[in-house]
């Protein structure tokens, strides 16, 4: 494969009730979440199917008890927090303290961009509705991952892979890349430490929060590869791999690297093309090490004796990308498989010159830019409030507030997709997954969707007693070319319904 | 401003144009990257939270994920 392949993400968003800094956050989420579906999810409201949900699902192939599992780890059981699937075919819901939006499942990068800023326009239209009900605070969310006061929460990444693949060829391969991918993904942060305890800048949100190499948890000792295997598809035929380590980004290009340049390794692992190992002694502390060092000349020692910066790592996976996509497709490449080599080289390269050229694209540089910018005007040390504000105001998610947009606004920011392009993405779902399905079924017959999930739709039909099931089990089955169609022509979802089962 | 420090060398006056010119764009350059920065901070200090030490400390989210 390409950078194609079935995926999607997942962002915890900040949330913050204006001159009320004790509200309860869950409540507030919740807020966000009811506004958004009331207003916009018609008639009958689909609740989640939570069936096929097997959080505690190890990939190196056992079950850990619900007995010594942590409660923040049970994340199947509903807690009748507020849960809806829109007709995009995403997630908004609340998650532990934070309103969460998974995105669809698509197969490109540019796709991953399309509907995760979607959701951000989602979160935005859900705050707004939220600050206007009666006695209703104003809220803010942010899409970042922590308050620099020791909580951190995620922005997930899902990648479908092939069963077949042995984990520890996805352990091997895959830690040092995400070592050193925060040199483009990263979000910038001020402060180091968890709890922020030291002050200065970093490459990463995220990066001080992890503690091993391997492990289940997602809230508690956070693995550099995350084990949780629930497929949501033939768990014969696949895994997917829940990749937990990434910021939340706001820059296009930024996300559109980061998971295009993950799929070309995941790729490459699959297809056994890695045959040098780039292991990196003590990774925990090699990811601290590259995040605290926005000058990126910080070394990382390999197994094999060599020293490499965190761009020197990511030239390595360069280079193996480039033969293999030449291996493999030569001239018949697609487009956004060439795009991706080409903006991975070109930001590393420009990076390894002076990171500051890459301040449109990225935004650690951007953030960085603008606070080195108000440190020479205004004299301020690293520890001065005036920076920690900047950090978090930049990922403010409304226009007129978020400093990113501020910057986007300014023309200071390259964009690869349009303001409606992301608008539609806000109502229509990608045409070429089970999103396709699941969306319109929302569209076209909400009244009689009972529930919905990643893979099933539900139905109640009239005259029949029992709830009908349609599973969704194959991520690219239930694409537009498959049911399109059907669909156009289906007037009831008891006619779909027969049509399907026929 | 550099150029005006310039003291006349004895040299062809072609020469002078040449040594000058680079300078000035880079004088004027510079100058055009002060301003544009003076008008994104000025922008950006508009939209600032305005009692930074206040949102900092109030700024407290639980863990996720």
């Amino acid at each position: 494969m390409s950078v194609r392949r079935v995926m999607g993400t997942e962002v915890e968003y900040g949330i913050s009730v204006q001159g009320q800094p004790l509200a309860n956050p869950m409540v507030a989420s919740s807020q966000v979440v009811n506004a958004y579906a009331s207003a916009t999810v018609k008639a009958r409201r689909a609740r989640w199917d939570f069936e096929e949900e097997s959080p505690l699902r190890d990939a190196r192939g056992f079950d850990m008890s619900r007995q010594v599992a942590d409660p923040s780890q049970l994340t199947d059981e509903d807690m009748g927090l507020a849960n809806v699937i829109l007709t995009n075919g995403a997630r908004l819901y609340v998650d532990h303290a934070h309103p969460e939006y998974s995105t669809p499942e698509v197969t490109t990068p540019l796709d991953i961009v399309r509907w995760d800023k979607a959701g951000e326009q989602v979160m935005l239209d859900a705050q707004r509705r939220a600050s206007l009900l009666p006695g209703g605070a104003p809220i803010a969310l942010y899409k970042n991952n922590t308050d620099n006061k020791g909580a951190s929460y995620g922005a997930h990444e899902n990648y479908l892979m092939r069963r077949s693949t042995p984990f520890g060829d996805i352990v091997r391969h895959l830690t040092p890349f995400f070592v050193s991918r925060q040199v483009f993904c990263g979000a910038g942060r001020v402060g180091k430490g968890q709890d922020g305890r030291e002050s200065g800048f970093q490459v990463s949100q995220r990066a001080d929060f992890f503690e091993v190499e391997v492990g289940l948890e997602t809230t508690l000792k956070r693995p550099i590869i995350n084990t949780r295997d629930e497929p949501h598809a033939d768990p014969e035929k696949y895994r997917r791999l829940h990749v937990i380590i990434g910021d939340a980004n706001l820059s296009e290009v930024a996300t559109y690297l980061k998971v295009g340049t993950t799929a070309l390794v995941l790729a490459m692992i699959e297809d056994r093309f890695i045959t040098t190992d780039l292991t990196v002694e003590g990774s925990v502390a090699a990811l601290r090490a590259v995040s605290h060092d926005p000058g990126l000349k910080q070394t990382v020692t390999l197994t094999d004796g060599r020293k490499l910066s965190g761009i020197q790592l990511q030239l390595e996976y360069l280079d193996l990308a480039r033969k293999y996509v030449e291996d493999r497709y030569g001239a018949d490449a697609d487009e956004q498989t060439v795009d991706v080599l080409a903006r991975w080289e070109s930001v590393l390269d420009r990076l390894e010159r002076d990171p500051m050229l890459c301040a449109r694209e990225l935004d650690w540089v951007a953030k960085l830019k603008l606070l080195e910018q108000y440190r020479q005007r205004d004299g301020l040390e690293w520890d001065d409030a005036k920076l920690q504000l900047i950090d978090y105001q930049y990922s403010d998610i409304r226009p007129e507030k978020g400093l990113y947009h501020r910057l986007v606004a300014g023309g200071r920011i390259e964009r690869l997709l349009d303001d409606r392009s992301i608008e539609d993405a806000m109502h229509d779902p990608p045409e070429d997954t089970r999103a396709y399905f699941r969306g319109r079924c929302l569209e076209k017959y909400a009244d009689h969707v009972a529930a919905a999930s990643w893979d099933s739709v539900i139905f109640d039909l009239p005259g029949r007693e029992s709830l009908q099931r349609v599973p969704t089990i194959d991520p690219l089955r239930g694409s537009k070319a498959h049911v399109g169609e059907l669909l156009d022509r289906c007037e009831t979802a008891e006619a779909l319904f027969t049509a399907l089962t026929r | 401003m550099a150029q005006e420090q310039k003291q006349p060398r004895k040299s062809s006056e072609a020469d002078e144009v040449v040594q000058t010119a680079p300078e000035s764009d880079v004088a004027e350059r510079k100058e055009a990257l002060d301003s544009d920065i003076d008008d994104i901070l000025d922008e950006i200090d508009d939209v600032l939270e305005t009692n930074a030490e206040d949102f900092v400390k109030s700024f407290i989210q639980k863990g996720g994920e």
